[in-house]
């Protein structure tokens, strides 16, 4: 197919390479440097999707960001990525694109219908309908309103890209590669500061791209290439294309999304597809330009009708013409100079100018040129349906309320032009209000609240010559503040064509009889008649407008509706614009990619991954791994066929009749050195801990301030001043903090330090009747009888050559011992213990069977201690000192906690001795109580009872205390089960510990 | 992301700190009696200040000290920041 809009000599394109691509299934050609907007209007290619709501033919209405309609479904790759818009995407080879939003197909849209229903559809229309019988809701509504609405669909493949995250200082970061962009960043960079200058697009220089000036006996275009490649050479200079800034943040934090690959038929190995910057700047430079508005018509949303910046944009860049018979309609002299555009190019537009009289050398220019102008003119309605075939006419009164008569003429593009808006997204994001400029009819950024200066047209200045010099000035004077260097820089001469003031104008009035819609929001199909509406019904403030109509809203945000919606607002009310506000820009200024925002945080780097030094062992030996916070722990050996369940009924067994080995080298550990360590312990722990002994392990309990347990764990005596604590796996972390704070903050005057060991110590339980059998022959050279190393005892031992730290602690309720060897040696540990141990029987135990091994001695953890539980809870007032005053301690007076019906651990078995109970289940009194049943309390663990071979649970109860020996039922909604149980006592198995000690 | 000073390290990330609360908070002394009062002051009740507020953070990624920054809950704006140990003036 020949790209028949395609001009023979133009545009900065290459011509030399041509590419093909595929839109709705069908081949086409465009060349390398088109986005797939241009390449497709090259073609003649006007209809690109549907709307959103009446499902009607949609076109291109911009040729960048702010573009409305040409959102697409994008394959690439054997990917698929939604809402692309057409006029950002560039063209590769290979290319795949396909309409999004209608069905089944872009041609023939059955959604369409919504457009001859549409006085049923007016704003708040599924507020209102969908509201009743509220039983529809969720079966017929919402599913409905799915299907019908949306725009791309999201793959739900794993995605293979990559996604990267830079973070970035500099003294400079300026934001459009436009004149103002250039000229500042050319000044700061002379000055030695250390720029980085951004633009979205891929080609740098803004509005010099398709302007017609002149920078010292340049054309613009060319003036912007040598800055840029000087820029390039600059060592402190980063000048990034395809980089969009979308959010500035606190203390001058702005990020970046980075597209690296998308230009690309794939991406290159070792390449991000994009990569998210995260940059601090010292100074930041807004230059983000502006964007053209359109003037309100009847039909304006016909295929055909777009911006005039954008028809010249993409006749200057692309070489393409959107029309071979164009119609201007403007209120300012924008419109001429895409007309002058066109005319130099073969092309005789016409141009309706709504201003009566309108003199400047650009208009002079286009009359020069023969170019048919019509004062006092406007378009009252495009006609065609998915294609602009003509236009309906008219001249308008002064006043702009009352319409000549109404004539059409022929077109087949309306290029509308309804003046300039400024970029202030950056600069309100920044936290700076927003000021009516009256002479512009936009907002502009007020006062700086940061460290940015907004420059050229995204401050309203549209004057190059203007731009250029404050642009230079600013670059240096912000630079000097930093690098102190100050550099003459020879300000070019700038010829321009000046224009003239713009018409306070922004929508025509419908003809006597006409009921055109007249589209504000070309993305959401809010017409004049939606905010109407909702103004009518009592909606005041823009934010309740906008929510209501969705005037603003998706992907496109509003750029090209969110002033023409404020007009109609303040004209309906009578108000100024400025009083009526405007909606609040938050980041992002366009959708960003939730891959780029992750980054490579996903999958198994979603998190770090610890493993103690036994884990090559564990996993030669079949370790089936679990997560244990950040750590990889051995749920349990398999052997065989083995499933969980039978192999840590095998694994706590042998614990209870021969003797396991278990890696406990995840449990936090933390050095605790200094004359006022034994101080500090009895200040966190709730028992005492002044006469500990050194050679003596103590288990603690730890509150926080409201009493409420925090973490538990052995604290032992290593010598006069030096205390090994240990934490639970999970409250490592935060029990350092914890202690750091009381240090640091509250108690400073205590000479202690603490740091954590955690990762300096391996670490092995060895528990079972047999274990100390199995120390003797580890340890031959101590005494490890009980008597030589008692409960609860500690000493260092030599495990064939190599210092070993020994415990005797239990967690599994058996005589049980812990040893700890520097990491580096904690494999060699291992070994040994399994080689000496072999004639014990000796097996390695994963966290399944220490789960049940401590579920069944009524030992509790983290699924009891968890954040709502006191000491009494957990059976652990033992515990609690009635002398020393210790964190947390005076919150356990408060009622609650001291209440006769306070909720305690119990035991629960199942009547029949069979089922077990889901962990999490309620405890109820009555199973056929009405709901919501009250709840008497909950399941916090469960296992298998090896000792007694049935199922057993632990359980926090409303007055547990007394309830032991109740029948009640535990029930489990979500596993669907109800199940008769008897409370019994916590300690299931050895009640008197009578095992530890032995 | 708010750039804080921390008075060890210079210059760092809000994403190297964690938040630790109001810093004019100050722990009844140990073995004292206390009001319910008071207790219940010192733990739950906390004034949610719009403006300036001294409070704590802890350079947890850095050099892991707690340390008292002087912020704007407003406008995130920070003015000062203090070692644990030293006086606000």
């Amino acid at each position: 197919m020949t790209q028949a809009f395609r001009i023979e000599n133009g545009g900065l394109i290459n011509k030399d390479k041509k590419l093909s691509f595929k839109f709705n299934g069908k081949t086409y050609f465009g060349y390398e440097g088109d986005t797939l907007a241009s390449a497709l209007l090259a073609n003649g290619v006007h209809l690109v999707g549907r709307s959103f709501k009446y499902h009607r033919p949609r076109g291109f209405f911009g040729a960048g960001v702010d573009e409305p309609y040409a959102v697409v479904q994008l394959y690439r790759n054997g990917e698929t990525e939604p809402n692309i818009k057409a006029t950002e995407q560039e063209l590769f080879e290979g290319l795949e694109a396909k309409s999004v939003n209608c069905w089944p197909s872009v041609n023939f849209d059955i959604g369409a219908i919504n457009n001859f229903l549409k006085i049923f559809l007016p704003a708040g229309f599924y507020y209102k309908t969908f509201m009743w019988p509220k039983s529809f809701w969720y079966r017929i509504y919402e599913p409905f309103i799915r299907k019908a609405a949306g725009l791309g669909v999201a793959s739900t493949k794993h995605d293979n890209e990559r996604y990267e995250h830079k973070y970035e200082y500099c003294d400079l970061l300026i934001a459009g590669s436009g004149p103002s962009g250039l000229a500042s960043a050319y000044a700061a960079a002379k000055n030695g500061a250390k720029v980085i200058l951004a633009e979205d697009k891929p080609r740098f220089g803004g509005s010099l791209l398709t302007s017609d000036v002149n920078i010292g006996n340049q054309s613009g275009k060319d003036w912007a290439e040598g800055i840029i490649a000087e820029l390039k050479k600059m060592p402190n200079v980063d000048v990034k294309n395809r980089s969009q800034i979308f959010g500035y943040y606190d203390h001058n934090m702005l990020v970046m999304s980075e597209k690296v690959s998308d230009h690309l038929p794939s991406t290159k190995k070792y390449h991000p597809n994009k990569r998210l910057w995260y940059i601090r700047a010292k100074e930041v430079v807004i230059s983000s330009g502006s964007i053209e508005r359109p003037i309100v018509f009847g039909n304006n949303d016909t295929p055909g009708v777009m911006l005039s910046s954008a028809a010249k944009e993409y006749l200057k860049v692309y070489g393409v013409l959107v029309g071979r018979k164009p119609l201007v309609f403007t209120n300012n002299d924008s419109g001429y100079e895409t007309a002058i555009e066109f005319k130099k190019h073969g092309v005789d537009p016409v141009v309706l100018d709504s201003r009566k009289n309108a003199e400047s050398e650009i208009i002079d220019e286009a009359k020069n040129l023969g170019i048919n102008i019509k004062n006092s003119h406007v378009v009252v309605a495009a006609q065609g349906y998915k294609k602009v075939k003509s236009a309906d006419i008219a001249s308008i009164s002064e006043d702009k309320k009352q319409l000549g008569k109404i004539e059409n003429i022929q077109c087949d593009c309306i290029c509308v032009s309804g003046f300039w808006t400024p970029t202030i997204h950056l600069a309100s994001q920044s936290g700076n209000k927003t000021k009516f400029k009256e002479e512009i009819d936009a907002f502009v950024s007020g006062q700086s609240k940061q460290n940015e200066i907004t420059l050229g047209a995204a401050n309203g200045v549209f004057s190059l010559d203007e731009t250029l010099k404050t642009s230079f000035k600013a670059g240096s004077e912000l630079s000097k503040k930093i690098t102190e260097n100050d550099n003459e820089i020879a300000i070019p001469n700038v010829v321009e064509k000046k224009s003239s003031q713009h018409d306070k104008f922004w929508c025509v009035p419908l003809p006597k009889g006409k009921n055109y819609k007249r589209f504000l929001d070309f993305q959401n199909d809010v017409a004049v008649s939606d905010v109407e509406i909702a103004l009518r019904e009592g909606y005041r403030s823009i934010e309740h407008v906008k929510r209501y109509t969705t005037l603003g809203m998706a992907t496109d945000q509003g750029k090209t509706s969110n002033l023409n919606g404020l007009q109609l607002v303040s004209e309906i009310e009578n108000k100024v614009v400025p009083a009526v506000g405007h909606t609040t820009f938050r980041p992002p200024y366009t959708p960003v990619s939730i891959g780029a925002i992750v980054g490579r945080e996903v999958g198994k780097h979603s998190k770090p991954t610890r493993k103690s030094p036994m884990h090559e062992w564990h996993e030669k030996n079949n370790a089936v791994f679990v997560d244990a916070g950040v750590w990889l722990r051995p749920r349990y050996y398999k052997k065989g066929n083995e499933n969980l369940f039978e192999a840590s009924k095998r694994e706590a067994k042998n614990v209870r009749t021969n003797v396991g080995v278990c890696d406990v080298t995840t449990l936090g550990k933390i050095d605790v050195k200094g004359p006022d360590a034994a101080e500090l312990l009895n200040r966190v722990y709730t028992n005492a801990w002044l006469k500990l002994p050194v050679g003596k392990a103590r288990y603690g309990v730890m509150l926080r301030e409201d009493g409420i347990v925090m973490d538990d764990g052995t604290t032992t005596r290593i010598s006069e001043n030096h205390y090994h604590m240990t934490t639970t796996t999970a409250q490592a972390a935060n029990v350092l903090s914890h202690l750091e704070y009381y240090l640091q903050l509250v108690w400073p005057e205590l000479n202690v330090n603490v740091v954590s060991t955690t990762e300096q110590w391996a670490g092995a339980a060895i528990a079972g009747p047999k274990s100390r059998d199995l120390l003797q022959k580890l340890f031959p050279n101590s005494d490890v009888s009980n008597e030589g190393l008692p409960f609860m005892g500690y000493i260092e031992g030599d495990l064939f050559g190599v210092k070993a730290r020994i415990f005797r602690i239990s967690f599994s309720g058996e005589l049980a011992y812990e040893v700890n060897v520097e990491s580096d040696y904690g494999n060699f540990m291992w070994e040994k213990i399994i080689e000496v141990g072999e004639e014990f029987n000796i097996q390695p135990y994963g966290t399944e069977a220490l789960s049940t091994l401590r579920i069944e001695m009524g030992h509790v953890a983290g699924s009891e201690l968890d954040g709502r539980t006191i000491p009494f809870d957990n059976a652990l007032e033992g515990l609690v000192s009635k002398k020393k005053d210790f964190i947390g301690k005076r919150s356990l007076q408060r009622s609650a906690f001291i209440a006769e019906d306070r909720q305690r651990i119990v035991g629960v078995v199942p009547l029949d001795k069979q089922t077990s109970i889901p962990e999490g289940s309620h405890l109820v009194k009555d199973d056929k109580a009405p709901l919501p049943n009250p709840k008497l309390g909950h399941i916090s663990a469960s296992c298998w009872s090896v000792e007694y071979d049935n199922p057993f649970s632990l359980a926090i109860l409303k007055d547990g205390k007394n309830m032991i020996g109740q029948k009640l039922f535990a029930m489990s909604p979500l596993k669907n089960k109800v199940i008769p149980v008897e409370i019994v006592s916590s300690h299931y198995v050895d009640p008197k510990g009578e095992r530890v000690r032995s | 992301m708010l750039y804080i000073n921390c008075p060890h390290c210079g210059m760092r990330s809000q994403n190297e700190f964690s938040y630790g609360g109001d810093a004019s908070v100050k722990r009844p002394e140990l073995n004292k009696e206390v009001s319910d009062q008071e207790w219940d002051n010192f733990v739950y009740n906390r004034k949610s200040l719009r403006g300036k507020h001294l409070e704590l953070w802890q350079h947890i990624s850095g050099c892991r000290q707690w340390i008292k920054v002087e912020r704007d809950t407003a406008t995130h704006e920070i003015f000062r920041t203090f070692k644990a140990d030293e006086e606000v003036a």
